[in-house]
């Protein structure tokens, strides 16, 4: 056994969920090997992320790893000196059918039973915070102050930075072949050009989970969707929150945008029926069918310039929600899979959270979280709101 | 305001065009109808279209081709390319000042579903190479579109005033490239199932086959072929030195395509990077437009263009600095001097040669790279694809033309609506006209001293024949099975009519006939002349050169005539001695006073040259990261944004690799970034088919 190959944790997967973890980790004292079979940090999903931070989802454990990460990713700059372009511009749900104002504030209840800065604003106050709205039909929506967005591509690179800086250790270009154990006990992995020796081992690899959980005797049932992006040219600031219209539509569940700190626009869509696998080439729907809603919804967007398309993976798992916990099959291997196109904006929080795991320093939120998030439970709810 | 307008010109017409206002920056300028933006403020000397968001800095034409975003000026509100989008009476347009603001609209806008079409054939691009396919496919009744992002089909033919290499058999050798442009048009205006759109950009290819284009630059339609043709063209690689992004730093093409199609004077002293054969035939654009071409500079110990391009500068009195790099564009809001030196063999700059010059603008042309990005998309995404032209490989538009009639008889085949095969001979062809020039000879002058003769200062193997095609008595040879050979006079000298016809046809300007018929002491030498008819008269002295560019002495002008059945080149007869009669290979056009250098060095710093101009990223920030072991283009992009901006990395790409390969990293340890559509930025409501995007119900911003 090679000393220079020897680590306390091998984590698998340089992206929205391994580098963050990566960095909490070597900041903890133990020494990390980050593998990955990209060329660089975040060439998976995280460089396809559009960049929305929330903490206000429908249940403990995302409202708590999202308020969390609004914290750490909120005071990124003053803790590093990174300015990983974060704004706190909130996030709006529009409303203009009863529909959607039923699911809306049905869904308030809910969140109102957490510390979250979410309100109902009739059409009025609604438009005093997005004024370019259509008017037509507007009810009012839900608007969520405290969350933001961020670049994922500058976040992950700073905690990429900040955990070479701890010591962590990267490689790239590394393609993971077999999980090694002895007597049912993880003891490291092997890769395309040798092997990596450590007591733990972290499934962080988003998109492609259960075939890398198969190398370890497990199946965890993540399948990945695809989704398509795209970005604008830059211009003054004239949107504060990222909006999300869940009117569902022929070809998309939902579409959601946004302005970036570099003036640019945003934008998503979820595609319905899924598109599932792992193809990610454009397609010529996605365009047509995003401008027609978006210049609807707001029409003042029917002249900002389309720069870039990309189309991008969600690792999905049946009810919606993530798979954290150690693996059954194989002790001393930690799941953190499945963010279902979470994984940006609860990396950091989660990063801290499988330090805490691989220490044995858990507190009782975090056994809550660990209970809801347990990746062999029964897949019988789902997310109310992705 | 000062008028940049061509008024005259040896090979242009210039056509009379209904005049009216608009405002620049609120005060009145005049545009002619048809002009660019661009081209109505080149034509009132502004050359300074805005300011970088980042920094400031002045930003103005630099590929004049809608491939870069640095031309971007404010339209009603709107941010738009000025080299793209035309002039309108009454518009208002302003300097871009920082990002722009997204202009209000009142109430709602309607949307509608997009046009889809198929096609059998979809040609990208109606250069030379498209037009050539779409005329074979044309001729077997195929049905073909064939889109080009210009108002006019043809390409980069329309901005060539030069006779063209080649044969002429195949590809129309000794016409003019704007000829050429409209000879193919014509005639593939008699095949009804070739339908033309221009002004139609293509912007993406999917991987459901659909092939995404701009409409009259204003309705997207998506388009599913059979067979995709991708006849693209080139883009010019992009130079990282300091002062790269100042204006009056343009792309060569961009300077052809102000002075050749826009009919604009857009330079008075103008200094030339790269002696290929783009740049060489940029600098003879130059001084027949009446402009001062400063100096060459060429990288390597040789110019890499045709010798006869190369010669033809030089012997009108433009120095070629070779084995030379440009340090530097000098200048606060526009270039004013240059700075050059010479290098080692490893371009190294020898310390000490440092020299500048005046000039107020700097052409770079230092060669081009396909526009292959829809040739790779439409392969992964399994779309039957071809590609033809600089598309396929960088050659001379003779071999585009060439590869394209191939190209598109294959398509035909392969469409199963053509039999028999296409000839083998025409492959050979095909490869010849792509042919690098061979080797260089000396200059043999023939030993005559009587009779009449033509001297055939052409010393390097190019694939052209027009000289052997045309001799009436057939006594200029060239090998036919391989037209690359240097021309050869077979006869001897009483059996040469003197009918000048060898004189007029070489595109490189590289025969003159001497007579020693009337007066064996002073001979008369015929000169091809490409400049203003008139500009010399009998009774003129004129300063005659060799080929090597060494002033020969004054000769004097007995005749300026043109020989029927010419367009636009004259013959100046001069009576020179007969000693040096037969080394006369041109006129001087230009005077050694305007390539002089300036008495001071103006310096250099490397660390500061702009690498990627949309986003303006310096070469320092990205050397730091190559240093630091950066290996992945997409990380070097997430970092500095490099590659990001509007362009979408089309000029900033090369240059990335090319500090890689400075810093000595092995090419094969750096991973590419991922290239994504769409090829230039769209308006959002385009996608939308909206209504009057351009429409009325824009409030003042």
């Amino acid at each position: 056994m090679s000393l220079h190959n020897t680590f306390d944790v091998i984590i698998i997967g340089a992206g929205s969920i391994g580098t963050p973890a990566a960095y909490y980790l070597s900041k903890a004292g133990l020494k990390v090997v980050v593998l990955d079979s990209g060329a660089s940090v975040g060439q998976g999903s995280n460089k396809k992320a559009i960049g929305g931070i929330r903490a206000t989802h429908s249940d403990p454990a995302k409202i708590r790893l999202g308020l969390r990460s609004i914290e750490i990713f909120s005071n990124w700059q003053k803790d590093t000196g990174d300015d990983i372009e974060w704004n706190r511009g909130g996030y709006c749900f529009p409303a203009y059918r009863d529909r959607e104002e039923k699911i809306l504030k049905d869904l308030l209840t809910i969140q109102k039973k957490y510390p979250l800065k979410i309100e109902w604003l009739d059409f009025k106050s609604l438009l005093d915070i997005v004024p370019d709205f259509s008017k037509d039909g507007l009810l009012g929506g839900i608007y969520s102050a405290d969350d933001g967005n961020a670049s994922p591509l500058l976040a992950i690179h700073s905690f990429y930075v900040h955990a070479l800086r701890s010591g962590a250790v990267f490689q790239f270009n590394e393609k993971i072949i077999g999980v090694l154990s002895q007597a049912g006990k993880a003891t490291g992995v092997r890769t395309g050009t040798g092997k990596y020796f450590a007591p733990v081992i972290i499934n962080a690899s988003g998109a492609w989970a259960k075939p890398i959980s198969n190398l370890y005797g497990d199946d965890m049932q993540v399948v990945p969707d695809s989704h398509e992006s795209a970005v604008t040219e830059s211009v003054q600031r004239f949107l504060g929150p990222l909006v999300v219209d869940i009117r569902p539509s022929p070809g998309s569940a939902n579409y959601y945008f946004y302005q970036h700190a570099t003036g640019q626009v945003i934008f998503c869509i979820t595609p319905s029926p899924n598109i599932w696998g792992e193809n990610t080439q454009e397609t010529s729907d996605f365009l047509p069918m995003v401008a027609r809603r978006i210049v609807e919804l707001m029409p003042r967007l029917k002249n900002i310039r389309v720069r870039r398309t990309w189309r991008g993976l969600y690792p999905m798992t049946p009810d919606g929600f993530p798979l954290i916990g150690w693996s059954r099959a194989t002790a001393g291997v930690l799941n953190a899979v499945g963010f279902c196109g979470q994984g940006f904006m609860l990396g950091p929080a989660t990063g801290e959270l499988l330090t805490r795991m691989v220490t044995q320093q858990t507190t009782a939120d975090d056994a809550e979280t660990l209970l809801q998030l347990f990746p062999y439970r029964d897949f019988n709810s789902t997310e109310q709101l992705k | 305001m000062a008028d940049y307008r061509l008024h005259d010109h040896p090979i242009l017409p210039i056509p009379s065009r209904r005049q009216f206002q608009v405002t620049w920056d609120g005060q009145p300028v005049t545009a002619l109808e048809g002009d660019t933006i661009a081209a109505t403020l080149f034509a009132n000397g502004i050359h300074s279209f805005g300011f970088h968001h980042k920094d400031g800095s002045p930003q103005g034409i630099y590929c004049a081709n809608g491939q870069c975003s640095q031309c971007m000026v404010l339209v009603n509100g709107k941010p738009v390319k000025a080299c793209v989008e035309k002039t309108s009476p009454g518009m208002s347009i302003l300097p871009t000042r920082g990002y722009p603001t997204l202009p209000q609209i009142k109430g709602n806008t309607s949307t509608a579903p997009i046009r889809e079409i198929k096609v059998p054939v979809l040609i990208l691009g109606a250069g030379p190479a498209g037009l050539s396919a779409a005329l074979e496919l044309g001729k077997l009744g195929i049905a073909c579109l064939l889109v080009d992002d210009k108002d006019h089909p043809g390409g980069k033919l329309v901005l060539q005033t030069h006779r063209f290499f080649g044969s002429i058999n195949a590809v129309y050798a000794g016409t003019r490239g704007i000829d050429i442009a409209r000879k193919l048009t014509q005639e593939l205006s008699a095949f009804p199932s070739v339908e033309i759109w221009t002004s139609t950009t293509a912007l993406a290819v999917f991987q459901d086959k659909k092939i995404g284009v701009l409409k009259d630059g204003k309705e997207y339609v998506l388009i599913q072929p059979e067979v995709l043709l991708v006849a693209t063209g080139a883009r010019e690689k992009a130079l990282a030195f300091r002062g790269n992004t100042l204006p009056g730093v343009f792309g060569a093409g961009a300077f052809q395509t102000i002075l050749n199609r826009d009919l604009i004077k857009p330079s008075e002293n103008l200094f030339i990077v790269g002696g290929g054969n783009v740049g060489l035939i940029a600098g003879y654009h130059a001084l027949q437009a009446g402009i001062h071409v400063v100096g060459l500079v060429e990288a390597m110990p040789e110019c890499g263009g045709y010798r006869v391009h190369r010669d033809k500068l030089t012997r009108m009195g433009v120095p070629i600095y070779t084995s030379h790099t440009i340090l530097s564009a000098n200048g606060d809001s526009h270039v004013s001097s240059v700075s050059i030196a010479a290098v080692e063999r490893d371009f190294r700059v020898i310390s000490g040669t440092e020299r500048s010059f005046e000039c107020d603008t700097v052409l770079i042309a230092v060669g081009l790279d396909p526009v292959n990005e829809f040739y790779a998309k439409a392969k992964e995404f399994g779309i039957p694809t071809f590609a033809a032209g600089d598309a396929e490989e960088i050659a001379e538009a003779s071999a585009a033309i060439f590869s394209g009639k191939i190209r598109g008889l294959e398509i035909a085949s392969m469409l199963g609506l053509k039999t028999g095969d296409i000839p083998k001979s025409w492959y050979q062809t095909a490869e010849v006209l792509k042919s690098r020039p061979g080797k260089t000879g000396s200059e043999e002058l023939p030993e005559l001293f009587r009779g009449v003769t033509p001297v055939l200062h052409c010393t390097q193997e190019i694939p052209c024949n027009p000289c052997a095609s045309i001799c009436p008595q057939g006594l200029i040879y060239i090998d036919r099975s391989d037209i690359r050979a240097v021309p050869k006079f077979l006869g001897d000298n009483f059996c040469c009519s003197a009918c000048d016809k060898c004189v007029t046809v070489c595109p490189g300007l590289a025969i003159t006939l001497v007579d020693f018929r009337n007066d064996q002491q002073s001979p008369i030498v015929s000169i091809p002349y490409e400049f203003q008819y008139g500009a010399h008269q009998k009774g003129d002295e004129v300063t005659v050169m060799d080929t090597a560019g060494n002033d020969l002495g004054l000769a004097l002008v007995q005749d300026v005539s043109t020989i029927e059945g010419n367009d636009h080149t004259c013959i100046v007869k001069v009576t020179a001695p007969s000693d040096y009669a037969r080394q006369i290979a041109g006129i001087r056009v230009q005077e050694p006073v305007v390539t002089m250098p300036m008495d001071h060095y103006v310096e250099h710093i490397t660390d500061d040259t702009i690498i990627c101009r949309c986003e303006r990223v310096t070469a320092g920030e990205i050397r730091a990261l190559i240093r630091n072991g950066y290996r992945d283009l997409n990380e070097i992009k997430t970092v500095t944004r490099a590659m990001m901006g509007a362009c979408g990395s089309k000029t900033c790409h090369s240059l990335i690799y090319r500090l890689f390969v400075d810093e000595g990293i092995d090419p094969s340890k750096i991973t590419d970034q991922t290239k994504r559509p769409i090829f230039i930025e769209v308006p959002l409501g385009t996608f939308a088919n909206c209504e009057n995007l351009d429409g009325d119900s824009h409030e003042p911003a």
